[in-house]
């Protein structure tokens, strides 16, 4: 996949730190809105559901501009069994990004709820009612909630891991801000791949 | 490998923090941290008699029967609100009726209060879900007060009622309606009262706070509750049946406005009986279909299933019981086994 980057191009970077306030977000309010039964129930599912098509479409995008532009090559020295994790962890992140909103959308579309974004912007059902699909999409989108919350644990965990132990440039591939200026040289483990 | 300096130790202590912190903001907002946060999942079980809930079936208003039919509407109402269903024209409906109860064997006559529930759709795919019941106020102020009011109602504690209104004396009102209204012997003479407020948005945008009734075109007999309990204990539903499949029942919907200043946010406050009222059209229940099989059985009436031109007030009830509706059906959704369809091909 990689074609020799240092970094993830600047789109790829800002993709990634507005989706990683969204989902936070997204995440946040899905156990803060089944934790109460203030009016704010109410505020948090209507934006729970519109920010959930928002993060769906953003993860169509990604997902182009990965295949597009790939990534940077991992450190040739990090050891193996990380290797596998970080590869692994970031299949589970990706497809997380598209199966829970449209875990969500179809567990709606089964019970027969309007699937309201905005006042009068609906979306239209995505399967037939169905109690069966109601609690079998219900619990995959309540259980990989927390799976992904605590994928997302992993990866900021891996990601300072990187950062402040190892100091080996892979935060850097997507921390850095500036738009024109490649790492400094001053990273002798890495290597373009 | 690489070795551990000083600086790598205080590194990982650092990450541990953060993730701490993180996990920490998490299981808050989840609730984890606050045992006294009234969850829906708390208010739903709330509702369970001793044996504990009618699994399959709705924790409260447990006992009903579907119905289909069409909300013809006049066009007035569309001066308070530019929502679809205010247009002149008919709009197919499923409905509800129900006993406010979490036991959906419970007989007729030992409930005293009834509900209706009605989802509208409009051909701009926009729904209006409502869901009201028979008493022209409700209980108590507060989903907090309603929380403890369950409680109250479940406790072991013969005072626990006395001790409730003693606190609370806006529930003396609802006793009283509880005591001296009388009963009737079919769902086709109650009328049905919205209680919360809602927002209606009229082509100005300006808002009107709102509340709605049904008025049943049936000319209310009333009866006594040791004589509804000898017709038997289903008797509502087979009566409603044999009515409906004789004649459409219709029941006129009259929509309240109210005045600057009137207690919106309050379902135990009723408003002063000379306020604006508009009728903006009829329910007319055509087919009653038992609950089992029938349309109305997987329909959470949501009380905020809104279409535009409608949204809820500063009344904090409907919020509280979107959430509350919302377990429940996430809990009788996963109990189908226990309350089976008989139709093959059912869902």
């Amino acid at each position: 996949m990689s074609r020799g980057l240092q970094r993830f191009t600047v789109l790829q970077r800002l993709l990634h730190w507005v989706m990683a306030v969204c989902i936070l977000a997204m995440l946040f309010i899905g156990v803060g809105m089944e934790s109460t039964v203030m009016p704010k129930y109410l505020t948090l599912v209507s934006i729970h559901k519109p920010l959930g098509v928002a993060i769906l479409v953003l993860a169509l995008i990604r997902l182009a501009l990965r295949l597009r532009y790939g990534a940077p090559a991992l450190p040739s020295d990090l050891p193996q069994p990380m290797k596998l994790a970080a590869v692994g962890s970031h299949y589970a992140l990706y497809a997380l990004m598209f199966v829970m909103p449209l875990l969500g959308w179809g567990m709606l579309s089964a019970g027969a709820y309007p699937v309201v974004l905005y006042a009068g912007w609906h979306l239209p059902a995505i399967l037939p009612q169905s109690d069966s699909l109601h609690t079998l999409l219900w619990n995959a989108h309540f259980y990989l909630a927390f799976a992904f919350f605590a994928l997302i644990l992993l990866h900021m965990a891996a990601a300072l891991f990187h950062a402040l132990v190892r100091r080996d440039g892979v935060f850097q591939t997507m921390a850095s801000v500036s738009i024109d200026h490649q790492l400094a040289p001053a990273n002798p483990k890495r290597q373009p791949a | 490998m690489f070795e551990l300096r000083r600086s790598a130790l205080w590194s990982l202590a650092l990450i541990a923090i953060v993730i701490g912190i993180a996990s920490a903001a998490f299981a808050y907002t989840a609730g984890w941290l606050s045992p006294n946060r009234l969850t829906p999942g708390k208010l739903v079980a709330a509702f369970a008699p001793p044996g504990g809930p009618s699994l399959g079936h709705r924790r409260n208003h447990a006992k009903g029967i579907c119905f289909t039919g069409l909300f013809e509407a006049n066009g007035a109402g569309s001066e308070l609100s530019i929502a679809r269903v205010f247009v002149r024209g008919q709009y197919p409906v499923i409905g509800r009726f129900n006993l406010g109860t979490a036991d959906a064997n419970a007989p007729d006559a030992t409930v005293r209060v009834r509900g209706l529930g009605i989802s509208i759709s409009t051909p701009d795919g926009q729904e209006w879900r409502s869901a009201m019941i028979d008493p022209p106020m409700f209980p108590v102020a507060t989903p907090q007060d309603f929380y403890e009011l369950l409680r109250a109602s479940g406790s072991k504690d013969p005072n626990a009622i006395k001790t409730f209104a003693a606190v609370h004396p806006e529930f003396a009102a609802f006793g009283d309606w509880a005591k001296t209204a009388p009963w009737t012997r079919s769902y086709a003479e109650e009328r049905f009262n919205s209680l919360n407020s809602f927002v209606f948005i009229d082509k100005s945008g300006t808002e009107h706070v709102v509340r709605w009734s049904l008025l049943p075109a049936a000319e209310p007999v009333a009866i006594a509750p040791e004589e509804l309990a000898k017709l038997g204990p289903d008797f509502l539903e087979q009566e409603i049946t044999r009515r409906v499949a004789g004649a459409p029942q219709r029941w006129t919907m009259v929509v309240t406005v109210a005045n600057p200043g009137d207690p919106t946010a309050d379902p135990t406050k009723r408003w002063p009986g000379d306020r604006r009222k508009i009728e903006v059209g009829t329910l007319a229940a055509q087919q009653v279909e038992v609950e089992r099989d029938g349309p109305c059985r997987d329909i959470n009436f949501d009380p905020t299933v809104l279409p535009s031109g409608m949204r809820t007030s500063d009344d904090p009830f409907p919020a509280a019981r979107s959430a509350a509706y919302a377990k429940s059906y996430d809990l009788r959704t996963a109990e189908a086994k226990d309350y089976p369809h008989t139709v093959t091909g059912g869902k």
